[in-house]
């Protein structure tokens, strides 16, 4: 087939850029050069839209042994450990097939954090589904449930710790986001670039067949009615092989043969093979007729562009051939050496002994095309005026009976017990807390991890959303008792060719980049999910945050369920009493408008500082941060999980009762200490400058807000339990 | 005392039980499921996974793997063969404890804890344990146990279930069961009582930082028993 025009923008890619591409090579590239460059230069592989703006994010800090640019971030966690993660979307697959979706998702990212050398340890997923009204909510639901659970279960990694929301602007597009996370020797982890000439690149894993070719321009597009017709670019998983993958490559990575290693994700082979050489600044020569195929007579084309999980592409030390083979022979996995590095600094393929395909390679990673989209402020909206009458209306039982029951706040118990949280024996804190944590095997020592989002914040206020989140993600992980050291992020916006979403997601960027800064809490890897909309409807702009931090001791992990009567509660931070994008205001009052609440970033570091500081004196028996529903939604929680009541002293502050307790101030958490201890924490407290209130005392049963308010322990947890259950059956 | 693990391809919980038996005495060995002898032993387990990725029957493939024999003549002839989860269903599919185990009725994964009891203490697994409700840990998708009426009369004129799902009293209703299994069957032997196939997992109990203690009892009162 002769390439033009219409060709290449069948394959996604824009006139000009087809221009490029004939002016780079000086010709008219073939149709599997053509193929190559689309794949390549797809929004998902070459971030074109969005590398000007990451580029801005801090990278860098003393604990961070590698930024973004590689498989996944590493991080620095002493005695020679060191822990690999990141975190990666699958929403449109997930949206077309949500079993499939899901399932690959998780273990394609598992594969980027294996590639490096690191035996994943935990798994954490971010998903999001549309309005619980929605009619296909519910399927979707419970296929990437199933998926997530179906894959992670097999590898026998746990799921520790997740994210689900519901909201009408994921109805045509719903995200998927998994992280892993991979512990793994500071002296052995593994890049991916290659090194040296003539060293054979081997091929292992699955056998190349022809699903998911196109995968990745697919998630670069926006859907429409003709969304089911994709069905065939979405990729089936095999988590068994990946199982044997996993093994066999750990296998392989403990003595020294590997030069060089990379998954195949994201455009298959293609991209695979161009990263390796890209980053040796080297070529690379590939014989098609050596990768093993499942289907016959498989084109140059549909090889290079194939999206068939659990592959992998090894540069190897010369001479290592023989006993690589015999390792991935023991675990019955394809090996064939497939071609070589060279000195062209081209992509070289070769087929049926002829030259099918050669491309400077350059032109596929330095030239492709980086756009410095237009984009749209967003303005913070003015305050609502609402009068204290009108919070008086309110009864506090019947509000808080709505809030613990909604959707984006009930307990997920349905979800994370279809995950295997357990296995590996190392998990210490379950889903249903502020983080999950798993020790590192055989130490004293625990790593948590945390994913966060908050769509309702970044949609109200861009930049200010951007910042919460990254704070979020820091309260979770110091409210278990770790020190944050580094994050991830999964940035899912809408179009960036409009530029209200490109907008959205700029100014989301530089909040976390702010964030981020001022907290010392680095962006170690990440991925951009654009095109998130179907027809002109993007969703709100939701960037995920994966927070990693450690615990020296385990046993200094704190949890959220209150633990004693008699023990008093305090709120740490300042509640000024901010409605406007609470819950409250939008489910209770109605009131979608306003901008969300301020974060001062000083206060969350000092508040989040002097948390911990009381945690490593062992003095928080409990500890909860107070996010969404507000104070009494966290309390509620505790009492729960604890099966705890407590008794709430006369209020001090000058606000309405209502306003204290639903209002989300950031930069707050709830802790429980013993009254032993009151004054040494009130010494801690004062001494730090941090704001706090004496809330009350625990009980044994009811939660006692006032003289005329009283909830019991079994209305609370039938308030928070059982939506998501009864909903799902 | 030693202990053998075999690993198949697809185990997943051969490295935790590995931990486990170590924690409590036992010298383990690993063994690999296309190995043809089994090490010296007194015990071998089974361990937790997806063997073969369970794409055909759970356990199926596995049941036929060349190390599978051995086991077996080791079982015939008296040797302890423990079969948790996944091992449990290999157990089944090789015939060496009756019954067979289908998906959980509500067709969903089920990862949590419950409470088992146990009936019958004259064997070599729970000989000498002093209470008879446990709290274990159980993962799995296809634990739904399931025999005959015929086979039901012999298994319990034999005394061979060996523990029933039941509530933190020992109450056996089927409330407290969490997959739709038969009576409530958690776990069962053979005849002869030296092959225990169940479905929860003591590997994952052994540590107060984890899920609860109640695997350490157990283990620990095996290798005593073993001794």
């Amino acid at each position: 087939m002769e390439v033009n025009e219409q060709i290449a923008v069948d394959h996604g890619l824009k006139k000009e850029e087809y221009k490029k591409i004939c002016d780079l090579l000086k010709r008219v590239p073939n149709l599997t050069e053509l193929g190559i460059f689309s794949a390549m230069w797809n929004e998902h592989c070459s971030y074109k839209s969005s590398r000007l703006h990451l580029k801005k994010l801090p990278t860098s800090g003393k604990k961070v042994i590698q930024g973004p640019g590689e498989n996944a971030g590493v991080i620095d966690i002493e005695d020679g450990d060191a822990i690999v993660f990141k975190i990666e979307s699958h929403n449109h697959p997930s949206f077309i097939e949500p079993y499939q979706g899901a399932a690959t998702g998780v273990g394609g990212i598992m594969r980027d954090v294996f590639t490096m050398g690191a035996r994943p340890i935990a798994n954490l997923n971010s998903i999001h589904f549309g309005s619980s009204q929605h009619k296909k909510t519910k399927n979707l639901l419970r296929g990437v449930v199933h998926g997530i659970g179906g894959y992670g279960n097999c590898m026998g990694v746990p799921t520790i710790a997740g994210q689900t929301s519901f909201d009408s602007s994921y109805n045509g597009n719903i995200l998927v986001n998994a992280m892993t996370l991979g512990l793994v020797k500071k002296n052995k982890i593994f890049y991916s670039k290659a090194a040296g000439l003539n060293k054979p690149v081997i091929y292992v894993g699955s056998k190349t067949g022809r699903d998911g070719i196109h995968g990745a321009s697919m998630a670069s597009a926006s859907f429409d009615e003709k969304i089911e017709e994709k069905k065939p670019t979405v990729q089936v998983g095999d988590p068994f092989t990946e199982k044997l993958l996993l093994e066999a490559c750990l296998e392989l990575m403990a003595g020294d043969s590997i030069i060089a290693i990379q998954d195949m994700g994201a455009a298959g082979l293609t991209s695979s093979s161009i990263e390796m050489a890209s980053k040796g600044n080297l070529g690379i020569e590939l014989n098609l007729n050596k990768v093993p195929c499942r289907e016959s007579k498989m084109t140059p084309y549909e090889i290079m562009l194939s999206e068939s999980q659990e592959r992998m592409l090894i540069v190897l030390e010369n001479g290592k051939e023989d006993l690589a083979k015999k390792i991935f022979d023991k675990w019955d996995l394809d090996f064939s050496v497939i071609g070589k590095t060279t000195n062209t600094k081209n992509i070289e393929l070769y087929y049926d002994e002829k030259q099918v395909a050669t491309i400077p390679i350059n032109t596929l990673v330095e030239n492709s095309p980086m756009y410095d989209r237009k984009w749209k402020k967003t303005k913070l909206p003015k305050k609502n005026l609402i009068k204290k009458e009108e919070f008086k209306k309110f009864k506090i039982k019947e509000v808080l009976s709505k809030i613990l029951s909604n959707p984006n706040v009930c307990s997920k118990e349905w979800i994370w017990q279809q995950y295997d949280h357990t296995v590996m024996g190392d998990t210490i804190q379950k889903p249903g807390g502020d983080s999950g944590v798993v020790r590192v095997h055989g130490t004293d020592k625990a790593v948590a991890a945390t994913v966060d989002s908050s769509a309702i914040y970044c949609w109200a206020h861009p930049l200010t959303g951007g910042k919460q989140v990254v704070c979020e993600s820091w309260r979770n992980l110091i409210s278990v008792g770790a020190t944050p050291i580094a994050i991830t992020n999964c940035l899912n916006f809408g179009s960036p060719e409009k530029e209200e979403n490109m907008g959205e997601f700029v100014e989301c960027v530089q909040g976390i980049g702010e964030a981020c800064e001022y907290l010392k809490f680095p962006v170690v890897s990440g991925n951009v999910s654009f095109y998130n909309q179907t027809k002109e409807i993007g969703i709100k702009p939701t960037p995920s945050i994966g927070g990693v931090g450690l615990i020296k001791d385990y046993k200094q992990m704190v949890t959220m369920d209150f633990k004693e009567i008699d023990n008093l509660v305090l709120i740490i931070g300042k509640t000024e009493g901010h409605i406007d994008q609470s819950l409250f205001a939008r489910n209770i009052l109605n009131e979608k408008n306003g901008p969300p609440p301020e974060i001062n970033l000083f206060n969350e570091k000092n508040n989040g500082g002097t948390v911990l500081q009381l945690i490593k004196n062992n003095l928080v028996r409990s500890a909860h941060d107070v996010s969404i529903g507000g104070i009494i939604t966290a309390i509620s929680k505790m009492c729960i999980k604890g099966n705890k009541g407590i008794e709430f002293n006369k209020p001090k502050y000058f606000m309405s009762e209502i306003e204290y307790l639903f209002s989300e101030d950031q930069g707050r958490y709830v802790i429980e200490i013993e009254s032993k201890n009151l004054k040494k924490v009130i010494s801690i407290l004062d001494k730090n400058s941090v704001h706090f209130d004496e809330l009350g005392k625990i009980t044994d049963k009811n939660m006692i807000i006032n003289a005329k308010t009283k909830v019991t322990i079994d209305e609370l947890k039938s308030y928070n339990t059982n939506w998501l259950t009864n909903y799902m059956n | 005392m030693k202990s053998a693990v075999i690993t198949f391809p697809g185990s997943n919980c051969d490295r935790d039980m590995h931990v486990a038996l170590t924690k409590f005495g036992f010298k383990n060995k690993m063994v690999w499921h296309n190995d043809n002898e089994l090490p010296k032993s007194d015990l071998v387990v089974l361990p937790g996974g997806f063997s073969y990725g369970d794409y055909l029957r759970c356990g199926s493939m596995a049941s036929k793997s060349k190390i599978m024999q051995s086991v077996i003549n080791f079982a015939k002839s008296g040797g302890l063969v423990m079969g948790i989860c996944n091992g449990f269903q290999i157990l089944v599919e090789s015939g060496l404890v009756p019954g067979i185990l289908l998906r959980n009725k509500y067709l969903e994964f089920i990862c949590k804890n419950i409470f088992v009891k146990i009936d019958n203490k004259d064997n070599p697994y729970f000989k000498n344990l002093d209470k008879e409700v446990f709290e274990l840990h159980i993962a799995h998708n296809e634990g739904n146990y399931f025999c005959t009426n015929d086979q039901l009369k012999e298994i319990e004129d034999n005394n061979q279930v060996a523990i029933y799902y039941c509530n933190d009293n020992g109450k056996t209703e089927e409330k407290y069961n969490p997959n739709g299994s038969l009576k409530n069957i958690a776990g069962i032997f053979n005849k002869e009582k030296n092959v225990l196939g169940m479905m929860p997992h003591p590997e994952r109990m052994i540590d107060q930082s984890l899920s609860g203690e109640d695997g350490s009892l157990f283990f620990k009162n095996l290798i005593n028993n073993i001794k």
